[in-house]
């Protein structure tokens, strides 16, 4: 995000990453410094628009004198912390929980998985063909968006986005406990039956494409999809006022999904049923 | 925040205890929930959203929060349901056999038949265990230990009576020289004059006059170290709590108490409520909270109806409610907060969630709680057996506290036998006391029986050899020896013990417990009681080293990246099984 900061400028707090020393701004995290200094630490819950959920697990990065590994994605760099993002623990770390989220979800589409997982080795099936996983079937239950819980890695971001941190139309939650944990809506009645105004926030943050617009996931059935074939315009929405950013995504001169980009000041890639969803008049032919 | 509700109504009788709670927030949906499920014994669909209208809360997230505890169900089931244990101590002690008869004459567990299998009930001493429950407009609650099927079936049948009746018990009571146990199965548990004429609330009117930091200083010089398990210095976290500039404070007094194989708690609070109260009232004296929430596990009826009358009491007598004890400007009172069936609600952030009315999920720390802690403030959680201590350091004095037990583990321990033991309970011994002599205490492992193994800790501490039993029970001494003494379990495992279904039991109740929120405990928990179940049952996914392999490649993930004690503990009595009782050899085999 490049929110222009306006106040005092920050302190620099100095650490060691991995051997070398940095120095980064009072409040950032370990994942800020590693960023800064070109290193690419894997995240799946960490959202550019959200408060860290600390969920997922895949960033986990050694802290010397930690007990226990920590969370790049939310731990705030201290004065003269060493930080090792690449030892022994790190890695097996980062394999085995590639691992245990491969055995039980489906990962085809969540992007740069299959980079991470070829880099530290990571073979989910030597979990053994009987491993409990999360397959479901898709629910399709209304004509824009459909949820496919069988690849949700329960990163929180839906929920989120959803709740008070953008939304507050509080239609999804996490229900149930432990692996029998999912999101859902009261007694999983059907979205058109919820609170949901389909904002398609939630699918905006989705880190895994278990929620995906219709369009895309008919394509996907149909061996349509192509991203290689897909341009992407950002435009102004037309609806009202606000002037949110567009994303449009197009496929053969279609529309195929719209999203907005997060860096905007003012609605952080947040947008409204009509700019997410309401495009099919621009393509009446 | 306008709230889209279902079309769907409560039952009259679903509607009159909601609307008790009408003009309260969030902080009472786990109360309500519990108000519907002692009504009618399960949540409707028109239950939680008359919930939701009157507490304001959006139905999803009231459904996710009614789903996480396993006490309620969202299911029609009917209005007597019995839990029986099948923990590790009633595992021990015949509870399959008791399970096999039920499914026999009742049908299998579940809704329909009315009995489900329940996680330790906490009466471990009392093993095989049930908890009969019926709702109603009074609900009721009986609990049956130590039991046998057909007393279960006869109380699944006709209900169970009013909270039984039973007193507490401990082998030692009436000994000399019992500190902490001094009342409990001697004194009154309902009598608050009883309770005075044994020297209670003395503790209070010394700390009054001592003021907070003189009770701080106190209590850090007899260097109290908290019981919970995690064996924190009491007395730094009260003064990092009292210093907080931001009000108000709050105290919580964690008897969760759901580790299994423990039931200390229960026995303190059943025995000696009042102790309990003066306690909480001396702690939130001394890191300056005005409010206290005991928050009890939802399987503890004796104890909640014991509680309740020692605060209702008090609050007669002025040991609650304002100016206490005539103290000008000390105004503290305590709340208790029932759980509803999760172990990770003892947690101590989970504890806030779920007090709260959220999801019982452990937040990340930092924060940590004397910064951040209830509803955001400042906030001291202990231990039941922990805060009990504190009237007897300021009633003896902090230096006399020291001598008993150990330089660096001081004062009296309570530990709680159970298994293959011939007088199980709970005991209590200064620090320092071997393991060996602990046992003796309790007469060993029946007659004609050999020792197998200890369970030191819980399910989250670890296994002891028999060779090892000249182990002193201190902090230092158990950590030393790669172990733990965590909340005091000792529970003991003879030669008829059968150690692979034992391992399995604790590996199910990781699973069962883990609330999910991270993927090292969500799903390891559930791979590494796979992997257990082949090894155990002898059929490797290719070869039983590989089976090992993988078990501790997974154990690694959940102790080094889970976000909280539960993950990072749930394979610590699996490896010490595996590697301290030599089981990884025996599985190989
Ligand atoms: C999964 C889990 C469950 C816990 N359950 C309990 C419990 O039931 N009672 C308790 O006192 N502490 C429990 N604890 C420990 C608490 O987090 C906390 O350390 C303790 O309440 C602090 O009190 P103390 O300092 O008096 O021991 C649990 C910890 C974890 C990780
Ligand atoms: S579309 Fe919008 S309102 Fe509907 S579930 Fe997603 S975030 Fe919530
Ligand atoms: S549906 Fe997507 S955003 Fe929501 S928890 Fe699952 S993976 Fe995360
Ligand atoms: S370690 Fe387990 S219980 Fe703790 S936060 Fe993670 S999933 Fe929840
Ligand atoms: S990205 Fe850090 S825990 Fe998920």
């Amino acid at each position: 995000m490049t929110i222009v900061e306006i106040g005092l400028p920050k302190r620099l707090v100095e650490m060691t990453l991995d051997g070398e020393s940095v120095r980064v701004p009072e409040g950032a995290t370990i994942l800020d410094a590693c960023t800064a200094k070109g290193k690419s630490i894997p995240t799946l819950c960490y959202g550019d628009t959200l408060k860290p959920a600390n969920a997922c697990r895949v960033c986990m990065v050694e802290v010397e004198g930690s007990r226990t590994l920590v969370p790049s994605c939310s731990r705030k760099v201290e004065p003269g912390m060493v930080v090792h993002t690449d030892s022994e623990r790190t890695q097996h770390s980062r394999k085995l929980v590639l691992e245990l989220l491969g055995s039980a979800t489906d990962l085809s589409t969540t992007p740069h998985v299959d980079e991470w997982m070829s880099a530290c080795g990571a073979d989910p099936s030597r979990f053994g063909p009987e491993a409990e996983t999360k397959l479901q079937p898709t629910i399709v239950d209304n004509p824009l968006y459909v949820r496919d819980y069988g690849k949700c890695i329960m990163c929180y971001k839906c929920v989120d986005a959803c709740g008070d941190q953008w939304q507050n139309s509080f239609a999804i939650s996490v229900a149930g406990r432990g692996f029998d944990s999912r999101i859902s809506t009261e007694f999983s009645t059907p979205l058109p039956d919820s609170a949901c105004v389909y904002c398609g926030n939630c699918i905006e943050v989705c880190p895994t494409g278990a929620l995906s617009f219709k369009r895309e996931h008919d394509k996907r059935e149909d061996g349509t999809w192509d991203e290689s074939a897909q341009t992407q315009t950002t435009t102004v929405c037309t609806f009202c006022g606000v002037g949110c950013n567009l994303t449009l995504h197009v496929q053969d001169n279609e529309i195929v999904k719209v999203t907005s980009p997060h860096e905007s000041t003012v609605t952080h890639g947040n947008l409204c049923i009509k700019g997410r969803f309401g495009w099919q008049h621009v393509q009446n032919r | 925040m306008d709230l889209k509700l279902l079309d769907v109504e409560p039952t009259e009788a679903e509607r009159v205890v909601v609307d008790l709670f009408t003009g309260m927030g969030r902080d009472q949906l786990l109360p309500a929930l519990h108000a519907v499920n002692d009504r009618v014994g399960w949540i409707s669909q028109g239950a939680l959203n008359h919930i939701c209208r009157v507490l304001h809360v959006p139905p999803a997230e009231a459904y996710g929060v009614a789903s996480f505890y396993s006490l309620f169900s969202l299911s029609e089931r009917p209005a007597k349901i019995t839990h029986v244990c099948v923990d590790l101590a009633c595992q021990v002690n015949g509870a399959k056999a008791l399970c096999d008869r039920l499914t026999d004459e009742l049908g299998p567990a579940g809704a329909k038949s009315g009995w489900l299998r329940s996680p330790c009930l906490g009466v471990c001493e009392k093993a095989p265990a049930a908890l009969a429950f019926e709702a109603g407009e009074v609900a009721k609650e009986q609990l049956l230990a130590p039991t046998h099927a057909g007393e279960v079936i006869a109380v699944a049948a006709a209900g169970p009576s009013h909270v039984d009746g039973e007193r507490a018990e401990v082998p030692q009571a009436g000994s000399p020289g019992l500190r902490l146990l001094k009342r409990v199965g001697v004194v009154d548990p309902e009598s608050l004059d009883d309770y005075r004429a044994t020297g209670g609330y003395h503790a209070l009117r010394t700390a009054l006059l001592l003021g907070p930091s003189g009770v701080i200083r106190e209590v850090s010089d007899a260097k109290l170290m908290g019981r919970g398990g995690a064996a924190f210095p009491t007395g730094r976290k009260w003064d990092a709590t009292a210093k907080q500039p931001v009000r108000p404070h709050y105290l919580v007094c964690n008897a969760d108490e759901s580790e299994p194989g423990t039931f200390k708690d229960r026995l303190l609070m059943e025995g000696d409520p009042f102790a309990v109260i003066e306690s909480m009232t001396i702690a939130g004296f001394a890191a300056g909270c005005s409010r206290g929430y005991l928050y009890l596990r939802g399987e503890y009826p004796r104890a909640l109806h014991l509680l309740r009358n020692a605060i209702s009491k008090a609050r007669e007598r002025n040991f609650l409610g304002e100016n206490i004890m005539g103290h000008e400007g000390f105004s503290f009172d305590i709340e208790i907060r029932r759980g509803a069936g999760a172990y990770i609600c003892g947690e101590e952030t989970a504890i806030f969630n779920s007090i709260e009315g959220f999801r019982g999920e452990p937040r990340s720390k930092p924060p940590f709680p004397v910064e951040k802690g209830l509803f955001g403030k400042p906030t001291v959680v202990n231990n039941v057996e922990t805060l009990v201590n504190v009237p007897v350091i300021l009633t003896e004095g902090c230096e006399a506290y020291t001598r008993v037990g150990t330089e660096g583990s001081t004062g009296p321990k309570l530990f709680c036998l159970s298994g293959n033991v011939s007088r199980p309970g709970v005991y209590e011994v200064p620090f320092g006391t071997t393991l060996g002599e602990l046992l003796d205490l309790a007469g060993g492992v029946p007659p004609g029986r050999e020792l197998r193994a200890v369970l030191l800790g819980g399910a989250a501490g670890g296994f002891v050899r028999p060779d090892e039993l000249d182990l002193p029970l201190t902090l230092e001494d158990a950590r030393a020896a790669g172990t733990t003494l965590g909340s005091g379990v000792v529970l003991v495992l003879d030669d008829t013990a059968d150690l692979g279904s034992f391992l399995l039991r604790i590996a199910a109740f990781f699973r069962d417990e883990s609330c999910g929120q991270c993927v090292p405990c969500r799903i390891g928990t559930v791979r590494q009681e796979e992997a257990l179940h082949r090894l155990v049952g002898k059929r490797p996914l290719s070869t039983s080293a590989a089976d090992l392999q993988l078990l501790r490649e997974v154990g690694q993930v959940m102790r080094d990246s889970s976000i909280c004690g539960l993950g990072q503990t749930a394979w610590n009595a699996i490896e010490s099984a595996l590697d301290r009782l030599g089981y990884a050899e025996e599985a190989a085999k």
